[in-house]
């Protein structure tokens, strides 16, 4: 071994890698290629899903300390405040199965009334529950990584909550994980509705989790601070009648035909974890379906 | 290299691993903000070591599985990391003499250029960078390069990594 070092060393000490440059210039090209056919034409699909799949094991491993933090506050958590979560839980429990028993009398009248009117009906959906496993390195991109794929029926354009309200979007799926959007990503658009006067128009995203812009609503609109905004449906991706956001602030520039809207989203999209995924709506199936006046 | 048999292969491996793991953990805040590329300085690490057996090549494949653990454009850190393997491995015999505090500020251009080029590209495809945070990482790869250097010297000492 020390025998063959001084060999090594003026192997490197004296030769210039000459081919160096000619290499970085075919590896730069090949990366170019490789982005163009990605971006313009998704034919590196197949690949890519070769690779996301060798590397999933190491994604899981990467949310390993979060998970084990997790589960230590949530097994060595003292034994009063566990028994006051509990409390607080029974109380909400008791709390939202009042109403839910509300919800189920008015489902069942929203029903019967949509039958008379032979309009489509809006039956219960199927929810599939997916965890975070990563979030885009690129903080204007907001992308997040799923635990959930095609194997458990995730596909493209599938609709994602939480809790509060609308999440965003998938945009692409792999074998064992999948891409969404969220609805702050400067890229993305939804349309919705001012829940209050029913006035339409997109929120747009703008690289701030706490911001949407709602563009194109004129300066006489009735819009308020603290309106709520839900999905309008229209578009066919959303299905109606989900919270978006609240209007955070309201500028009226007589000098510009439009208002200048700002909404701050309902879900709190920096510190998700579960997000549930819409089975295809049933409102999407029928994008024509016209709103009743 | 003729003859001379290349040794301690898995703990390059498992350095770009564990640099793979540290860059992935969320985190919020100034830390968040400013936390470090870790693979990126573990390629530099390795193309000033050895830049005869890591170089471009490895550079873009290492870059193209943070591609893929990304869910970036596939190319896109592939590029730059080939561009800084290539920048590291022509500079490496001026760079490798300094102590590892004063490699720290060639190792904030390298940073530097690779998010430009990173954002660049992310640019071009409708994701341009909103203010000048993108390239907060880069100072704190600065910060965290001489005890990564340190980290990796002793480790390369004593698995005699060649």
């Amino acid at each position: 071994m020390a025998a063959l070092k001084p060999s090594r060393r003026i192997h490197y000490l004296f030769t210039v890698n000459p081919t160096a440059t000619l290499q970085l210039g075919l590896w730069v090209a090949l990366s170019i290629a490789m982005m163009t056919v990605d971006h313009r034409y998704h034919a590196l699909d197949g690949a890519r899903d070769v690779l996301a799949t060798a590397l999933y094991p190491l994604q899981y491993l990467a949310r390993l300390p979060t998970d084990l933090q997790n589960w230590l506050s949530a097994n060595f958590a003292g034994r009063a405040v566990l028994l006051e979560e509990n409390a607080q839980l029974r109380e909400k429990q008791v709390f939202l199965n009042a109403q839910l028993q509300k919800l189920t009398t008015l489902e069942a009248e929203n029903r019967r009334l949509r039958s008379l009117l032979e309009s489509a009906v809006n039956t219960p959906e199927r929810v599939l529950i997916a965890e975070l496993l990563a979030v885009d390195f690129d903080p204007y991109r907001h992308h997040i990584l799923l635990n959930r794929g095609r194997q458990h029926g995730v596909h493209v354009g599938q609709p994602a909550l939480d809790q509060q309200g609308v999440i965003g979007q998938i945009v692409r799926t792999d074998p064992l994980t999948a891409t969404a959007i969220l609805i702050t990503d400067p890229n993305h658009a939804l349309p919705i509705q001012v829940n209050r006067t029913g006035a339409r128009t997109l929120a747009l995203g703008t690289g701030n989790f706490q911001e949407l812009e709602l563009p194109h609503i004129p300066n006489n609109e009735d819009v308020k601070v603290g309106d709520l905004l839900v999905t309008s449906g229209m578009g066919g991706r959303f299905p109606r009648g989900y919270p978006v956001g609240t209007v955070a602030k309201v500028e009226f520039d007589p000098g510009s035909p439009f208002a200048h809207i700002v909404a701050k989203p309902v879900a709190q999209l920096d510190r998700i974890r579960e997000v549930l995924l819409l089975e295809n709506a049933p409102d999407a199936a029928q994008p024509a379906t016209p709103t009743p006046p | 290299m003729t003859g001379v048999r290349s040794t301690g292969g898995w703990i390059i491996a498992c350095s770009f691993l564990l640099a793979f793991l540290a860059t992935s953990v969320p985190l919020s805040g100034w830390l968040g903000r400013f936390w470090p590329d870790w693979v990126a300085m573990v390629l530099i690490y390795w193309c000033l070591a050895l830049p005869y057996r890591i170089g471009i090549g490895t550079g873009w494949l290492v870059g193209l599985l943070v591609d893929v653990g990304r869910g970036a454009l596939l190319g896109q850190h592939a590029l730059a990391f080939a561009t800084l393997a290539y920048l590291t491995v022509q500079t490496h015999r001026r760079i490798r003499v300094l102590p590892p505090w004063r490699q720290a500020v060639s190792v904030l251009m390298f940073l530097l250029l690779k998010q430009f080029l990173v954002f660049w590209i992310s640019g071009v495809i409708g994701y341009p960078p909103r203010d000048g945070w993108y390239l907060a990482p880069a100072v704190g790869g600065m910060i965290g390069w001489p005890l990564l250097f340190v980290i990796l010297r002793d480790a390369r000492r004593y698995f005699q990594v060649t």
